[in-house]
């Protein structure tokens, strides 16, 4: 669930050339053509979608390398709902 | 801690203006430079040339201003706001200009009137270089390497002398394939500091970031830090603790080619280069040698003035 909102962000402000739909959970995103400044995108887009706000220790590539790494930081900013 | 710098800063700002070698102008970071000053400046910029020189770079001058579209273009606006300067300028009738002195006679704020013109100061000498290559069509299978030297504009009023708004950066920079602008930072890391140990400093070179605003700037800068796209090389200035970068040697990867459509060997162009804080270096030498070059080390002043 996490994953497709994330993807649909990417879709929406990665400007990656490539469809979105089919990136793999682990594509690694520079590697596809993630700008530095198409990050910063990204950064603000998953802090409004999910209400977070990303602390500064989080804030480098390796946060934004893929759909997944992204789902993980997310959740990990997510209150607990257990 | 940072009020003990900043005095520090203030102390040596001080001593600078006492022996005349900066010239008070009533701006924070904005001052007249002293004959002796200059000349300073003017000897290591000959230095700097004759440790490139035989790599025959092309020598273009600009103004210390761009075009305002270019700037931008450029990006600058994304990553420096609170850094860029731009020029405005009074575009009203005679009512609007009666209104303007009626304002400054009250001592009110005159300025809200200013239109933005068509220029903005330099921020970095390179900026007007990319657009004015760009338009001379696609690189040759060498590629390019520049020489450039301008005063540049950075809002941020300081009492560190070493941190003026209006100082001079010379560089050259390199356009070409990205193995070709990577060896040439290669080349310059090791030049830069062989040019600066033989002026007898203390040297130390480390991984750097540039600036950026806000929390995406710090995005930026981790980047821009894992990456090792940039190096400065580090001389103690004001302060030991803090020292500060007088030369910098920054790869900016397809940054700027995919910008300005620089082409080369029919691919985007990557784009280096070295910059040299001119100010800078000449109140290092100052710093670490003295306020009167005649006392300077023999050495030091053979360097320089070849005597």
């Amino acid at each position: 669930m996490i994953d497709e909102r994330v993807r649909r962000i990417v879709a929406d402000h990665g400007k990656l050339g490539i469809d979105a739909s089919r990136l793999s959970t682990d594509t690694d995103l520079y590697e596809s053509g993630l700008t530095s400044f198409a990050t910063v995108q990204l950064m603000l887009a998953l802090e409004e979608e999910f209400s977070i706000e990303i602390p500064d220790r989080l804030l480098n590539r390796r946060t934004f390398q893929s759909i997944g790494a992204m789902s993980g930081v997310v959740t990990s900013l997510l209150p607990a709902t257990a | 801690m940072s009020a003990a710098l900043d005095r520090m800063d203030a102390d040596f700002l001080r001593e600078l203006l006492r022996h005349g070698l900066l010239i008070d102008m009533g701006v924070d970071g904005v001052y007249g430079r002293s004959g002796l000053f200059e000349e300073v400046v003017e000897r290591f910029s000959r230095l700097v040339a004759a440790f490139g020189e035989e790599d025959t770079a092309e020598v273009i001058r600009f103004p210390p201003a761009m075009s305002r579209p270019q700037f931008e273009r450029s990006g600058y606006l994304k990553s420096f706001p609170q850094l860029a300067g731009t020029v405005h300028s009074f575009m009203g009738n005679d009512r609007d200009h009666a209104h303007l002195l009626d304002e400054l006679a009250c001592g009110h704020d005159w300025t809200h009137g200013q239109r933005a013109t068509d220029t903005v100061l330099t921020p970095a000498a390179c900026y007007p270089l990319y657009p004015a290559i760009a338009r001379r069509g696609p690189l040759p299978a060498q590629g390019g390497l520049y020489d450039l030297y301008s005063y540049c504009f950075r809002h941020e009023p300081s009492l560190d002398p070493a941190r003026m708004q209006f100082f001079r950066m010379r560089e050259y920079v390199r356009i070409g394939t990205s193995d070709q602008v990577v060896a040439f930072r290669q080349l310059w890391l090791e030049r830069g500091e062989a040019l600066m140990r033989s002026l007898e400093v203390p040297v130390a070179i480390d991984v750097a970031n540039d600036p950026f605003f806000g929390r995406a700037g710090k995005l930026l800068s981790n980047n821009q830090r894992d990456q090792k796209l940039k190096f400065e090389l580090l001389i103690p200035i004001a302060n030991e603790d803090n020292p500060t970068a007088c030369l910098s040697f920054n790869y900016h990867q397809d940054h700027f080619g995919a910008l300005w459509d620089l082409r080369c060997n029919d691919a985007v162009a990557h784009t280096a280069c070295v910059g040299f804080g001119m100010e800078r270096v000449a109140l290092a030498l100052f710093r670490h040698h003295g306020f009167d070059p005649q006392d300077w080390p023999r050495t030091v002043r053979r360097r320089l003035w070849g005597d």
